[in-house]
């Protein structure tokens, strides 16, 4: 069910006839028959097969690697160990810029002396077949010797833990202070402190890493990958040591990203080999081998004391966080920046201190994840929020009424907040969308959550972010877009499709998008941090723009009006004071080619930028905007069981503008039960650094059977930096669902779980010392 | 290798003989042969990405041995509709925005066309057992359960008039 709640409007509202209706996304039709082709589809004459031998223990030092007998098998074409590479660790770019290196990312392609995280590659193999490769793969031996290795977020930031790399564990570390914490402290009524905890989340796409790659006859190395950033080219030609433009990566359709193909995938990898043996090469992973090649979900400990007034207002905020990076930092201190930023949620909080910290262990890696650290820190404010109001006998809505930032002041860095803030409006519908409450009884109890939060979209202000697209209608009246974003599965291609065509007043049919392809389009940057339509979208606009305003300009002189008398819609261009005056757009196009108008236009969009923190204060601009917004959910729990069932699950966001209601509405519902997933039942289990959870028998994640009544309420602003006055949606439809389940189960049992996932082992627990009066009750 | 042997499979309508080894699955030997539009998503019978339909049953085809498929009648799910002949599942699927990465859809309109040729008026929770085995992580399944509602709707008046 979608609802799109007509609102007044921060903008002056636009006439639009394609955007803001439920159309059929160009990608859907081929998809729902069979012929979309994924990275791991696609074959070449002569291709070869690739394996990965991989670390079977996550710290050691390799004494010796030896791959004779595996180079020996007949069919093996190539074995390459770090040895065997040029002596260079990838540093890895920020994915997807332009500018510097990043410090601290730099990790070996392949391990050489030591092992830090648990199946670590060691080796790539490239055969004449999969069977081949796999045998040679078995052929492979390594001898190590022990290296102590430590595994716990907290031990490693000790005296004297061991050391994953360098000369400390801290892989990055944040401070804010703001106002006077101890004045706050003094002026509050009462004071709340607990400490939570989350899990690590595996981002579980359906697809896993795949990609073929081969050098053509150009001497440019071709990747097609399955990937969210294509401008991972840069670091695979530095670490080959051959020139950024011949090497040349096309994404694919992506069966799923989330995070997860955000860093360097398999595409280094197929490099290598393809290089090495200047043939077709196709790796494609296991489902086993995809849960330690991605990044996952960032772990945190979040310590939160709040200072309130007997009315419910937050006079003071002081909160820790300690996060697990696993043994190479890759964005983890971007994660723990997000999260730091994101600590007091959407509320104004004059007095914060916070203080995180980012730890370097052998588990195995974090990278980006939907949420990106902000959804760890909103399962613990919202559950903070939810603990003041019960101590105080407010409701939940109450408390963080008193409290919700507004449109004009300034959040956790200092920052002021331009766009609509809607928070309330959103809190509101969603719990109103609960309707009737469930019944319960003696031994099933009924609990309703809620949980607001606030999400950056766009990158951080000082990488600088730009995207470029290229719009050209063709004399026929149809319309190109090129634009290497990547699409991930929300619709991106086909978001760029609809806003040329809103502007150059097409069909949606008559366009088509060239993405994901960063040599023969313009370079648009990645599809994370929900920045894709933000940045592609607003990219694409002005050129498609430029588009209308030379097509318009000819058109006016033709029709002897001035430019702005005249609309392009429904495939004609009209004079508004005279319609006689028209003709059809692909006769415009036409005769505009014939007398040698610009039918086509390059342009860049640029997010606003700035240059940093203060690094003692915390105090700058971090983000180019935020989305508000909040998911309501009723549970039922199973008090002789613990098993917890969500029943009804409400996401109510302000999205500025939907551009297409059913793709913000598939976002919404989507995020609600991976939401819910990491509510009760996802966790990446690792014993002593070695995974015990590496598969979809062991690592579960929601299923058909799980879904709640889903509920997607969209609310439109128009104020966001996005085309047409959007926001980002694709983590903010996430950031608030763990919380709000979180919050509905400690509703229904009246005792807080501090620590995700919210297993039935750990309700049963909570309800047995409640039973024992070892909870303080407020 | 040399144990290889031609198996019989009637793929989408189209008699094959195609050479499997004795360990060679049903999601091998049809991806090896073109048959890509049959996803792998994790070759262990956990996420259903690869199923089709075998002498019309959905299988999870990296669970079934080629060489135990021999002589049979295999659907894929381009052999349930294309473009140019759609099932109404495919056009309820699309027009519903039931798709989002697409990558679990291929193996979820197959789990969904067997249901519907059994049960042609599914309730929701035969729809939730139906799917049990299909993952999807990026929809939700919301819009996957009214796309199926609504074909089997479509279905049912399509029989009504034929009838
Ligand atoms: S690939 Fe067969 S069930 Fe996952
Ligand atoms: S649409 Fe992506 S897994 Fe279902």
């Amino acid at each position: 069910m979608v609802e799109t709640v007509p609102t007044a409007t921060n903008s002056p509202n636009v006439q639009l006839h394609q955007v803001g209706k439920p159309l059929i996304r160009t990608d859907a039709p081929n998809k729902a028959y069979g012929n979309t082709l994924y990275a791991g589809d696609l074959t070449m004459p002569g291709m070869l097969y690739a394996k990965v031998f991989r670390a079977d223990r996550p710290s050691a030092l390799i004494v010796k690697v030896d791959t004779a007998r595996a180079r020996a098998l007949e069919g093996v074409r190539c074995v390459l160990t770090a040895w065997d590479l040029p002596d260079r660790l990838v540093v890895t770019d920020i994915p997807g810029q332009t500018g510097g290196k990043t410090k601290n990312t730099a990790q070996p392609i392949l391990a050489k002396e030591r092992v830090r995280f648990f199946n670590e590659p060691i080796a790539l193999i490239a055969a004449d077949s999969e069977e081949i490769a796999a045998s040679a793969r078995d052929l492979i031996e390594v001898e190590y010797a022990p290296f102590p290795g430590v595994f716990d977020r907290a031990e490693a930031l000790t005296a004297g833990a061991p050391l994953v790399d360098g000369d400390a564990n801290v892989v990055a570390a944040y401070k804010i202070r703001k106002g006077d914490t101890e004045r706050g402290f003094e002026e509050a009524d009462l004071v709340i402190e607990n400490s939570f905890r989350t899990q690590v989340q595996e981002q579980a796409f359906l697809e896993p890493e795949a990609g073929l790659a081969w050098m053509d006859d150009k001497n440019v190395l071709n990747i097609k990958v399955s990937t969210q950033v294509v401008e991972h080219f840069r670091a695979i030609a530095d670490a080959l040591g051959i020139p950024h433009n011949r090497v040349h990566i096309e994404a694919m359709y992506v069966g799923g990203g989330f995070g997860g193909k955000e860093g360097l995938t398999i595409e280094m990898m197929l490099a290598l080999l393809a290089y090495n043996t200047r043939k077709p090469v196709r790796l494609i992973l296991t489902r086993e081998e995809s849960f330690v090649n991605h990044g996952n979900r960032h772990p945190f400990t979040l310590h939160y004391r709040s200072g309130v007034k007997k009315d419910g207002r937050i006079t003071a905020m002081e909160v820790r966080l300690i996060a697990d990076s696993g043994a190479y930092s890759k964005l983890s201190p971007y994660v723990l920046l997000y999260a730091t930023v994101g600590a007091p949620g959407p509320y104004k909080v004059d007095n914060l201190k916070v203080d995180s910290v980012v730890a370097a262990t052998n588990n195995l890696s974090t990278c980006a994840f939907r949420g990106f650290g902000t959804m760890q820190a909103c399962v613990a404010y919202e559950g903070q929020m939810d603990e003041i109001a019960k101590s105080l006998g407010l409701t939940p809505l109450e408390v963080r009424q008193k409290n919700f930032i507004h449109t004009g002041d300034r959040n956790a860095t200092g920052q002021k907040i331009e766009s609509a803030v809607w928070s309330e409006q959103c809190a509101i519908q969603a719990l109103e969308a609960l309707g009737e409450r469930a019944k319960g009884n003696d031994v099933v109890k009924i609990g309703r959550g809620l949980a607001c939060y606030q999400q950056s979209y766009g990158r951080i202000r000082w990488f600088k972010d730009s995207s470029e697209a290229w719009v050209g209608i063709e004399v026929d009246g149809t319309v190109i877009v090129r634009c290497a974003v990547t699409d991930i599965g929300a619709g991106q291609s086909s978001s760029l499709a609809q806003i040329a065509a809103e502007v150059l007043g097409v069909p949606m049919e008559k366009v088509v998008t060239y993405f994901g392809d960063c040599t023969l389009n313009p370079l648009a940057g990645t599809s994370s941090a929900s920045r894709a339509l933000y940045m592609t979208g607003n990219a694409t606009k002005m050129a498609a723009t430029k588009v209308r305003d030379n097509l318009l300009e000819w058109a006016g002189r033709h029709f002897q009006v001035p430019p702005d008398d005249l609309q392009l819609v429904e495939f004609r261009v009209t004079a508004i004071s005279d319609p006689a005056r028209s003709m059809p757009i692909d006769e415009l196009a036409r005769r505009c080619a014939a007398d040698g108008v610009h039918r086509h236009h390059l342009a860049m969009f640029k997010a606003p930028t700035s240059e940093g923190l203060d690094p003692e204060t915390g105090q700058g601009e971090v983000f180019p905007d935020f989305t508000y917004g909040a998911h309501a959910c009723e549970v039922a729990v199973d008090t002789e069981t613990g098993e917890v069932t969500v029943l009804k699950s409400v996401g109510a966001h302000d999205v500025g503008q939907s551009l297409n209601p059913q793709s913000v509405a598939g976002q919404i519902e989507g995020s609600a039960l991976m939401g819910q997933g990491f509510a009760l039942c996802e966790e990446i289990i690792q014993r002593n650094g070695v995974l015990v959870t590496p598969s979809f028998s062991e690592y579960l994640i929601p299923t058909s059977e799980d879904v709640p009544e889903t509920k997607a309420i969209i609310l439109e602003s128009r104020s966001g930096l996005g085309p047409f006055g959007s926001k980002g949606m694709g983590e903010p439809a996430f950031a608030p669902v763990a919380a709000s389940i979180a919050n509905a189960v400690a509703d229904a049992i009246g005792v807080r779980i501090f620590e995700l996932p919210i297993t039935s082992e750990k309700v049963i627990n909570a309800l047995a010392r409640k039973a024992s009066g070892q909870v303080k009750m407020h | 290798m040399e144990t290889s042997k031609a198996i019989k499979l009637k793929v989408n309508g189209k008699q094959l003989e195609l050479l499997a080894a004795p360990n060679s699955t049903l999601l091998e030997i049809l991806r090896n042969n073109g048959h890509v539009e049959v996803k792998c998503g994790c070759e262990k019978g956990d996420c259903g990405a690869c199923a089709v339909i075998l002498d019309g049953e959905a299988v999870d085809s990296c669970l079934t041995l080629a060489w135990i498929a021999d002589g049979s009648e295999v659907q894929t799910v381009k052999g349930i509709g294309t473009e140019a002949t759609p099932h109404p599942l495919q056009t309820a699927f699309i027009e519903e925005g039931s798709v989002q990465c697409g990558y679990c859809i291929p193996g979820i309109i197959v789990a969904a066309k067997v249901l519907l040729d059994e049960n042609p008026d599914p309730t929701d929770s035969d729809i939730r057992v139906a799917l049990s085995g299909n993952l999807c992580r990026c929809t939700g399944y919301t819009r996957i359960f009214s796309a199926i509602h609504k074909a089997a709707q479509v279905m049912r008046e399509g029989a009504q008039k034929n009838g």
